[in-house]
């Protein structure tokens, strides 16, 4: 293990778990949104919209990485002013996030869609007329419903956020000690023959992602009373 | 409450729900808005209830327009379809939402709550489900509950929609009988949706007869029976 001590394998650690922990509240939040005004909303483009969220499931991640670098690469006229500025996205944390935003966008929305059409909107309704404002029904009705998926599509997430490549391999530049992600250095490793090192990082990120598995089971057993109440209505 | 629907006609993009709809419901009446699915009678309950937007027309409560009234400003008891309950809540705190969705300054103390919660179970004769969940009650429970929910708020009107639909045939006398001593007690005007021509003739004062979006008559049950107004009233009531 003492591979893992290495500055540059700690520096990928430490910016894998940097980049998971904005983009999964990120997607959390984002995926909460789209699956609110999906299910609870009639309008026009509901079908337009729900394709759109299923698009980071079909275009391959190397693709996405691409527009991104299209997008704001210094090729472009924005890349460019946002480089001048300071802020440079392409080769940098930004784009690393951005990349895992889109990549693993739909993963909480997907889980969420279903469960909520599945409820529909009565209990909503319900405390509306009870004199609840939106917002308090959000967090007193909604929400509660809604956890176990919730639970569920955020560990997914967390999952493939941390494990990404594709998009990240094209967006990130590859800087070692800078904007390696751990999978990054994992194939760095493995192609300068450092076998060890590769299998103890690749080791670390089974890890990382057997602990959010062990952190579901043990919030489902914890709550295995409410959660039985609620799912035979 | 007087409530006064007052050209009342709803379209949901090219659809027509309701035509133009008068009706007048005086206060303290128990009146039932009966037809088969699709006359539009839901879809006027709603609008009462300030669930669903007229595309024209007017509500008046009281000779108030309230035709844009948000539906927490309207202080409608509204009893659902399949009840609503919130599954994640004990019966307690099903009954006890309205009172803690107050903005703070009308909010009642903690004790004022469950005493009046306390006396709603005791109303719909269920004292003891306090602390259950409502996928451990039966129908019959369930819409009590729900009853006793949209009571808790105090509220100026009752709307139900289809309370006992779901429900068996046996339980639904039982329970018709509970709503009407309810009506009776606490006085409110209260407006029921059925699709069961015997339910809105045992229980209303007032029954209003609706078809694909049109009132066809506006009567005492008895008077319905006696004199049917069209064609599609003597067929629906079977007389």
């Amino acid at each position: 293990m003492g591979s893992l001590a290495s500055r540059d394998a700690q520096s990928a650690i430490r910016l894998t778990l940097l980049i998971t922990a904005i983009a999964v509240p990120m997607n959390a939040v984002f995926g909460i949104a789209a699956a609110w005004f999906i299910t609870k909303f009639d309008f026009r483009g509901k079908a337009f919209l729900i394709t759109l969220i299923d698009l980071p499931f079909s275009i391959s991640p190397v693709v996405a990485g691409l527009c991104i670098v299209l997008l704001f690469g210094a090729n472009s006229a924005l890349g460019d002013w946002l480089v001048a500025s300071g802020y440079p996205i392409v080769f940098a944390v930004p784009g690393i996030v951005l990349a895992t935003v889109f990549v693993t966008f739909p993963f909480v929305a997907r889980d969420l869609i279903p469960v909520m059409i599945e409820q529909g909107r009565a209990e909503e309704e319900a405390a509306l007329t009870l004199g609840a404002t939106g917002w308090r029904t959000f967090r007193t009705v909604t929400l509660p419903n809604i956890r176990w998926a919730l639970l569920y599509g955020t560990l997914l997430c967390t999952a493939r956020a941390m494990g990404e490549f594709g998009a990240v391999a094209v967006v990130s530049g590859k800087i070692r000690g800078q904007t390696a992600t751990m999978p990054i250095t994992i194939e760095m490793f493995y192609n300068e023959y450092l076998s060890v090192a590769a299998f103890s990082m690749a080791a670390t990120l089974t890890g990382l992602a057997l602990l959010t598995l062990m952190l579901k089971t043990a919030l489902e057993l914890r709550h295995a009373d409410a959660l039985s109440a609620t799912r035979r209505h | 409450m007087h409530i006064q629907i007052d050209e009342i006609a709803k379209d949901f993009g090219t659809t027509t729900a309701l035509h133009p709809v008068s009706l007048p419901i005086p206060s303290g009446a128990l009146v039932a808005l009966l037809g088969p699915s699709g006359s539009g009678k839901t879809t006027l309950l709603r609008i009462l209830g300030g669930l669903e937007f007229p595309t024209s027309g007017r509500v008046l409560f009281n000779s108030q327009d309230a035709t844009g009234m948000s539906v927490q400003d309207r202080r409608a008891g509204f009893v659902f379809q399949s009840y609503a309950l919130f599954r994640h809540m004990t019966v307690f705190e099903n009954i006890a939402y309205g009172l803690r969705a107050r903005p703070r300054a009308t909010r009642p103390n903690k004790a004022e709550i469950d005493r009046r919660v306390l006396k709603l179970l005791d109303l719909i004769q269920l004292p003891q489900i306090a602390d259950r969940y409502p996928t451990q009650l039966s129908g019959g429970q369930r819409q009590r509950v729900a009853l006793a929910r949209a009571l808790a708020i105090e509220p100026r009107m009752l709307l139900l929609d289809e309370p006992f639909g779901a429900l068996d045939a046996k339980v639904r006398k039982e329970l018709r009988q509970g709503l009407r001593d309810i009506h009776d007690e606490t006085g409110l005007t209260s407006v029921f949706v059925t699709h069961d021509q015997d339910e809105a003739m045992a229980l209303a004062d007032l029954v209003v007869v609706m078809s694909m979006g049109r009132i066809e008559q506006i009567g005492k049950p008895a008077d319905i029976r006696a004199k049917p107004a069209t064609e599609f009233v003597r067929d629906f009531i079977g007389v």
